[in-house]
């Protein structure tokens, strides 16, 4: 008789550890993904702002000075376009500008191009980086948020499940030809899928 | 005159600016001037003889949709190449504010340049108008032209100076003959219509009220319907059951098509509520020589000359224009007179008009200046 009881109080109290630990780890994955949003934040503004460095550098003719600025501006006016469009857009502006056959031959004799051109391309590469660790804990997240238990119990409590970030942030072509789409197909820097 | 133009859109794209470009080039070679155009094309385009290929077009987001421009150092030594090849007198660049061709043509020359600005701008582009490189490109420019009041308001609030407004044109020519789609207009009489039939403004609405009056008045009279719509079972549905089998939707039309339905039918109608400032279709149904029956807006009274070229009717009033209608419908000399007088009247709005004041702009700017050239090369950005 006793020791039924002992054993229910454990098991009720190992259950509330085991809630309890589901529930902080969610709540830690949250904390993760708020500080993965803010990497891949600074990491696109870092982006927008060396994009509009190289259009006023004075390296490239003005149509393509104009394109990339006008797309910079595009980020920044979230009411008119959504981010993700806006930010694909850039990267599309970009790679318009980079695929261009002979492009990095007709810079090397400018002063300075090396470097300005070296640094679009490695903001660009940070990006793409930034957002596969968001997208990554956006899937870790919204996975342990799904689980049977954590959805019954409610233990992401009032937490709004986080979204993915898609975007194209690719500065190399497909082929030859410049990709378009929202999503080019079989692009190889989307991490997850949507839901 | 030797005249250099560039157009900013791909040629092999259907637009308003690619159009006004040919119109515009064509009539000033039909008067006599030298004229060589220079538009972004993809290399198998078949192109007329005075266009150049600037290369292919890259589609590249812009300013919230894909456009088709030309860019880049390869574009920039091919309008290069091109000044210094043409000898030109003057160089005529269109929308320079687009990241394209005409913008690179006023980095690298020098001389004579006159800019044609089409459309208005809209505020979120503004931003871009002031950018450096915009700027310096503008700033190169001797005389403006704009296609409409409202770009040029634009342009003087925004960019400062002012431009002369010179509208587009019509080529009459081209409206003046063309085969009737097969079965039109019939022993009935018909009727016609274009337009963007979802656009309230197009005044659809008071043309279907009207011709549910005169239907049953006028058996085998037929409404000929041309543009593009959402649900045509919708707009259908507006027409009471024992007419719908008399009016005849055909969707959106080509250029070719559109000529053909204007020359389908007895009388054209331009029923529009508004909206309207110069009524393109209108004049180009007087340049096929179609009677019009159109709303008493401003736009309507001025190129139907107050009535003398074409019937008015009371603005929104169905019962107005059944009766415009019908009184036209059974009176062919009056029919006849009208078609007269707007192939009259229609003749101010020829591109040979517009291509004379043009010319007359060119004329200006190029005074006391020499030859359009190019700039050093290796110069700002070369």
């Amino acid at each position: 008789m006793i020791t039924d009881i002992v054993i229910v109080i454990a098991a009720a109290l190992l259950m509330g550890v085991y809630v309890s630990w589901r529930a902080g780890r969610i709540d830690r994955l949250h904390a993760r993904v708020d500080m993965a949003r803010a990497a891949l934040d600074a990491t696109l503004l870092r982006r927008s702002s060396v994009a509009l460095e190289l259009a006023a550098s004075g390296l490239l003719d003005p149509a393509t000075s104009l394109l990339l600025a006008s797309a910079v501006y595009g980020t920044r006016d979230s009411e008119k376009r959504p981010r993700d469009l806006a930010e694909s857009d850039l990267t599309r502006a970009l790679r318009a500008a980079f695929s261009q056959p002979g492009f990095r031959a007709s810079m090397t004799a400018k002063e300075g191009a090396d470097e300005l051109l070296g640094e679009v391309e490695a903001a660009a590469h940070q990006v793409f980086l930034a957002r596969k660790f968001y997208n990554d804990v956006v899937a870790a997240t919204r996975e342990a948020r799904g689980r049977p238990l954590a959805r019954v119990l409610r233990l992401a409590g009032r937490a709004e499940a986080p979204e993915f970030f898609e975007m194209d942030d690719s500065l190399v072509a497909e082929s030859a030809g410049v990709s378009l789409g929202p999503h080019p197909p079989g692009h190889t820097m989307s991490v997850s899928s949507d839901d | 005159m030797k005249i250099g133009i560039t157009c900013p859109y791909s040629w092999d794209v259907p637009g308003g600016v690619q159009q006004h470009v040919r119109d515009l080039a064509e009539a000033l070679i039909d008067e006599g001037h030298e004229v060589s155009v220079i538009s972004p094309a993809d290399d198998d385009t078949p192109l007329p003889p005075y266009v150049t290929g600037a290369g292919r077009a890259v589609p590249v987001p812009y300013n919230g949709s894909v456009a088709r421009l030309s860019f880049g150092f390869l574009s920039t030594n091919r309008v290069r190449r091109w000044i210094k090849d043409g000898g030109f007198d003057v160089l005529h660049v269109h929308e320079p504010e687009i990241p394209s061709l005409s913008l690179l043509a006023c980095w690298v020359a020098s001389g004579p340049i006159v800019a044609t600005f089409h459309t208005a701008i809209p505020r979120s582009r503004i931003l871009l108008v002031t950018y450096p490189v915009v700027r310096t490109g503008l700033e190169k420019i001797n005389g403006r032209i704009a296609v409409s009041e409202a770009a040029r308001t634009t342009l003087v609030e925004h960019i400062g100076g002012d431009a002369v407004v010179i509208p587009n044109g019509v080529a009459t020519r081209r409206y003046r003959k063309a085969d009737p789609l097969p079965g039109w207009p019939g022993e009935g009489g018909a009727i016609g219509f274009l337009g963007r039939l979802d656009e309230p403004r197009k005044g659809l609405p008071v043309l279907l009220k009207a011709f549910e009056i005169l239907g049953p008045r006028h058996p085998g009279l037929r409404l000929l319907v041309a543009g593009r719509y959402a649900d045509a079972d919708e707009l259908l549905h507006r027409v009471p059951a024992e007419l719908r089998d008399r009016v005849v939707l055909l969707g959106q039309v080509s250029e070719e098509d559109k000529i053909r339905v204007l020359h389908s039918v007895d009388v054209f109608c331009s029923p529009n509520t508004g909206g309207e400032s110069f009524g393109i279709v209108t004049a180009e149904a007087m340049a096929a020589g179609v009677p019009v029956v159109a709303s008493d807006i401003d736009a309507f009274r001025q190129v139907l000359r107050g009535g003398e070229a074409g019937e008015l009717f009371a603005n929104g009033d169905a019962d107005d224009l059944a009766r415009a209608l019908g009184r036209l419908l059974g009176d062919p000399a009056r029919r006849a007179g009208l078609s007269a007088a707007a192939l009259a009247a229609v003749a101010e709005y020829d591109w040979s008009v517009v291509a004379r004041a043009v010319c007359s702009v060119y004329e200006t700017v190029v005074l006391g200046s020499t030859q359009v050239a190019v700039t050093a090369p290796g110069g700002e950005f070369g």
